[in-house]
């Protein structure tokens, strides 16, 4: 890691409901200006639900109530308008999700929906995204393709152009790579490493190995609890609880 | 009973229910064309009713229909669209909610004869716009915004859920993404509600029974305040009431409310397929 570590977001006391049912409890941490913090956990330990209130997504499910706070640049994230936090924390999904649309208007949705209409801005915009996301090459010249026909991993490189048009400071992955072959894997995997330098990044992952293989700090999340965070190395070498251990070493889960 | 066999008995089965539906409906439209078909002619369709309705055109009848078609759609498209998007995308799940909507599903079994008593109630009498092209037009429009109403939100509905998470996700507020993301692609069955609800308002007589139609009225209309013939009202008409019109005469107009329906669906239908040729998924 480069330089000293300044703060990004701040998590304090967070728990989560939906209905009864608690996704996340008293959770405490903080996530560093450009690193690539990545949270490891079986299924159904509040890895996305962490990362959808961190955008408010979870604001859209009628049951969901949260307490405690998120802090992103020293500003409580309640106090933000809604549509400026999602266009500063934004998210890749698990499943590529482009908009029925051409790979230009994929990119150039975000721009457009906050105000930029000028055609040659927006073709910058378009052309840096897609560079940016190592996926220019492939696609410069049918640009007007609908999105849907690209390849899945090229899908899920068109999102994560997609998000890098908005500019956003934060971009989190939700399993980013769970359908994806193992090249294409490496390729997103690439391009985190590379978005890193301007970016932070949370990367949630079902694949352990791909958090030892990108992440600078993991976190270890089980049933809704933080059982363990530490830089990534030491988590892998030397983990401090037992249950991580069983986990990264594939005991359980 | 061996699996090939029933197969068979299956298909037979629902051969014939569909043959059963579509044979009456072939029936119908060849006996109207056979004993319509000679009426056709330009005087007909452009001329004036005279002796009574016995002789001359229809002209005043059609142009009346189009008129109340076209009325009912101004009226019922964007109002029905409309709460069909506060439905779907704002309304919370709540018992009166759900009140609501299924009030709505209700209202497109309500008979038209009480479309047009209401209409009469509320437009002719008690707003004071009398017999006329407005009343009329507002009560086929009510009658048929169920129809557009339920279709728009089924529409809507299946617009698939992702498409509004990440429009939200990329910081686009919730008018942007309805605007943007959903309405677009809910268009084609949109307008799919719209063509139903528009044959529907072409062909109904009780709703403009008492709040538009005239009875023999060989002008054009001039204004929304003024009455008008309109074709299924002429139908009944030229059938029942006034003895001694020709056969040909009778099965013309009806042939004619035919495709007068049939041109306006299909201007509705390629509409719809420009729609669909845009959507990529």
């Amino acid at each position: 890691m480069v330089g000293a570590k300044t703060t990004k977001i701040s998590i304090h006391e967070l728990t989560l409901h939906f209905g009864n049912i608690v996704a996340l409890k008293n959770l405490n941490l903080d996530i560093y200006n450009n690193e690539i913090f990545t949270i490891i956990g079986p299924a159904n330990s509040g890895k996305s639900s962490f990362l959808q209130s961190l955008n408010r997504l979870n604001d859209l499910k009628a049951t969901y109530r949260k307490s405690g706070t998120i802090v992103i640049d020293g500003k409580d994230i309640e106090g933000l308008d809604i549509e400026s936090l999602r266009k500063r924390v934004s998210i890749v999904f698990a499943l590529p999700f482009p908009l029925p649309l051409s790979i230009f208007d994929n990119i150039a949705y975000g721009p457009r929906m906050h105000g930029i209409k000028n055609k040659a801005t927006l073709n910058e915009i378009v052309e840096k995204s897609l560079q940016e996301a190592y996926l220019w090459d492939e696609v410069k010249d049918r640009l007007h393709i609908p999105a849907m026909n690209l390849s899945g991993g090229q899908q899920q490189r068109l999102c994560i152009a997609r998000i890098l048009a908005v500019e956003p400071e934060v971009i989190m992955f939700d399993e980013p790579t769970s359908g994806l072959d193992p090249i294409s894997t490496a390729r997103v995997e690439e391009t985190m490493r590379e978005l890193k330098e301007r970016y932070t990044i949370i990367l949630v992952t079902n694949n352990v190995a791909q958090a030892a293989r990108v992440g600078d700090r993991t976190a270890f999340l089980l049933m809704g609890e933080l059982i363990e965070l530490n830089d990534t190395k030491r988590l892998f070498t030397s983990a401090a609880d037992k249950r991580t251990d069983d986990y990264i070493t594939g005991k359980f889960g | 009973m061996n699996v090939q066999r029933e197969q068979k008995i299956a298909f037979s089965i629902l051969f014939l229910c569909t043959l059963l539906v579509v044979v009456p409906v072939m029936i119908i439209l060849v006996i109207i064309f056979v004993k319509g078909a000679s009426a056709l002619s330009a005087s007909f369709l452009f001329e004036m009713p005279t002796n009574g309705m016995t002789a001359g055109g229809i002209f005043p009848a059609i142009l009346g229909t189009l008129y109340l078609v076209l009325g009912a759609i101004v009226f019922a498209v964007p109002l029905g669209v409309l709460s069909a998007i506060y439905l779907v995308e704002y309304s919370q799940d709540s018992f009166v909610s759900r009140i609501v909507k299924l009030a709505i599903v209700n209202l497109a079994g309500v008979p038209s004869v009480v479309y047009g008593l209401f209409g009469l109630g509320i437009f002719v009498l008690f707003l004071g716009f009398g017999a006329s092209i407005l009343s009329g037009s507002l009560t086929l429009g009510i009658m048929i915004l169920p129809v557009i109403i339920t279709s728009s939100r089924e529409a809507l509905e299946s617009v698939p859920q992702s498409f509004r998470i990440v429009s939200l996700s990329l910081g686009a507020s919730k008018w942007q993404t309805i605007r943007h993301s959903v309405l677009p692609h809910a268009l084609p069955g949109i307008l799919t509600g719209t063509i139903l609800g528009l044959g529907r308002a072409a062909g109904e007589t009780a709703p403009i029974l008492f709040t538009v139609a005239a009875f023999y009225l060989p002008k054009l209309p001039t204004s929304l305040f003024d009455q008008t013939m309109a074709l299924p009202y002429h139908l009944y008409v030229i059938s029942t009431q006034v003895p001694g019109i020709p056969e040909n005469v009778r099965y013309g107009t009806a042939l004619v409310l035919l495709l007068l329906v049939l041109i306006l669906n299909l201007a509705a239908i390629i509409l719809r397929y420009q729609f669909r040729k845009r959507k990529k998924w």
